[in-house]
């Protein structure tokens, strides 16, 4: 077991992921400047597969690449591109380098890229793919056949508690971790009412207790960044009023930043949350920030680990209440 | 003769009520008498992260979601068994997609419906 292996068993801390930026082509020497960009203030990153139906850079070879310079690599696996072959055979073959986590997605339509002519396989699904991933963890293959060497995997997962109907959220919420995902990822979103109602279903359903729970956070420089998700990105909704904040303030760089710190703090709040993850549009210096003003993740362990003991004690409550 | 009449036949009952796609593996009881097959991402264990708010399907906006509609008609359809209502929250394995074209009914008899892979493990 490694080390992010450990902290999502034990989550004697806040957990602290993020989005590691996809590449089109360059070196090794690109992808080692962005891990020294994130490897202090992170315990893990997603390395996305072919993000929003574009083709970049193979999640195999980055999250190898990742993985060989140091950087724990969550290497995510999506439905869209490939058949159930393929997808066994890049989960095995990066395994052998040592890529150890894992999240498997639906993922976006090919209507949702800059090809949306290409074919569409979903052969499986996002919650096929966790139980699949499970076998290969156990050792054998769907079929049955086995694995000559296997490793343990931690396998997560993802789920939309903003994305109706809510009630079937939690469920699938549920439906995954009886599969045998172990964290859950959440979809990006602004409506704080949505993601407590999940938290509370995932408290009552035992999810946040079975598995570590992370809300994502997103970092953004403007109101244009929030309309393009609204209109653009598939399963997220930006309310009007949040557009408007951003796009009515004096400072919209500085009003962003503090609109996802809010969001991190509200997340970190709730009862059961093990962390949380972000995805950074800015570019700049904000994950350090963020986690700093947060005092979040590996760079701030022992604090993190002295709040974190309360929030954890106020998530076993609420279970036995509920 | 049957093997070959039957997906005929199954195709004409349940195409123009259901929009049967004939994946020879029939769950509608399981998704409220809804086909999982006409979600555009094939999913048997929808709905997708991609549902706008209003329901619309991510890949077709100007349709519900298909697994918004199942869930929906799980819970309120008169007359379903209460052990179809609950299925839709179980865990459904991939696709068989050998069977594709096959009459289901054929499939439920013999069983090959339900068979998967050896090392498909479901929720347990
Ligand atoms: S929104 Fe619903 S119908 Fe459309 S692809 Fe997703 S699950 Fe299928």
């Amino acid at each position: 077991m490694g080390a992010f292996d450990e902290l999502v068993a034990s989550r004697e801390r806040p957990i602290v992921t993020a989005e590691f930026p996809s590449m089109d082509g360059g070196d090794l020497d690109t992808v080692a400047e962005a891990v020294d960009r994130f490897q202090p203030y992170v315990d893990a990153v997603n390395i996305t597969d072919n993000p929003a139906a574009h083709a970049h850079a193979s999640n195999v070879s980055m999250a190898i690449a990742v993985k060989q310079l140091g950087l724990e690599p969550i290497m995510q696996v999506v439905c869209r591109d490939k058949n159930r072959l393929a997808i066994q055979a890049d989960v095995v073959g990066a395994q052998m380098h040592g890529v150890t986590s894992f999240c498997a997605l639906t993922g976006d339509d090919v209507t949702a890229g800059d090809e949306p002519e290409a074919r569409r396989v979903f052969d499986i699904d996002g919650p096929q793919l966790v139980s699949i991933m499970r076998t290969l963890s156990d050792g054998t293959y769907l079929s049955g056949r086995s694995l000559k060497h296997h490793r343990e995997l931690l396998i997560g997962a993802v789920e939309n508690p903003f994305a109706p109907p809510a009630h079937v959220r939690v469920r699938r919420a549920r439906m995954k971790v009886d599969s045998g995902a172990r964290f859950l990822q959440l979809q990006i979103g602004y409506e704080p009412e949505k993601l407590e109602a999940f938290v509370e279903g995932c408290g009552d359903n035992g999810v946040c207790r079975d598995a570590a729970v992370l809300p994502t956070v997103i970092l953004t420089k403007s109101a244009g960044a929030l309309r393009f998700m609204e209109s653009s990105v598939p399963g997220i909704h930006v309310p009007g009023d949040v557009i408007d904040r951003i796009a009515s303030a004096a400072d919209p760089l500085e009003e962003s930043y503090q609109l996802a710190r809010e969001q991190a703090a509200h997340a970190l709040s709730l009862p059961g949350i093990a962390g949380i993850h972000i995805t950074d549009f800015r570019h700049d210096d904000s994950v350090h920030r963020l986690v700093h003003d947060l005092r979040l993740g590996p760079a701030f362990s022992t604090e993190g680990a002295t709040t974190h003991a309360s929030t954890t004690r106020a998530s076993t409550t609420h279970t036995q209440t509920a | 003769m049957l093997r070959s009449l039957l997906p005929i036949v199954e195709h004409a009952v349940k195409g123009p009520v259901w929009d049967c796609q004939m994946c020879g593996q029939c769950v509608l009881h399981e998704t409220g008498m809804t086909c999982p097959m006409t979600c555009p991402k094939t999913l048997r264990n929808g709905p997708c992260g991609g549902v706008a708010v209003d329901g619309a399907c991510e890949v077709k906006p100007e349709m519900q979601c298909v697994w918004v509609k199942a869930n929906h008609r799980a819970e309120n359809l008169p007359l379903l068994p209460q052990s179809w209502r609950d299925e839709i929250g179980h865990l459904r394995a991939p696709v068989n997609n050998s069977l594709a074209g096959d009459s289901s009914w054929m499939n439920l008899v013999s069983g090959a419906d339900r068979k998967t892979p050896s090392g498909w493990k479901g929720s347990e």
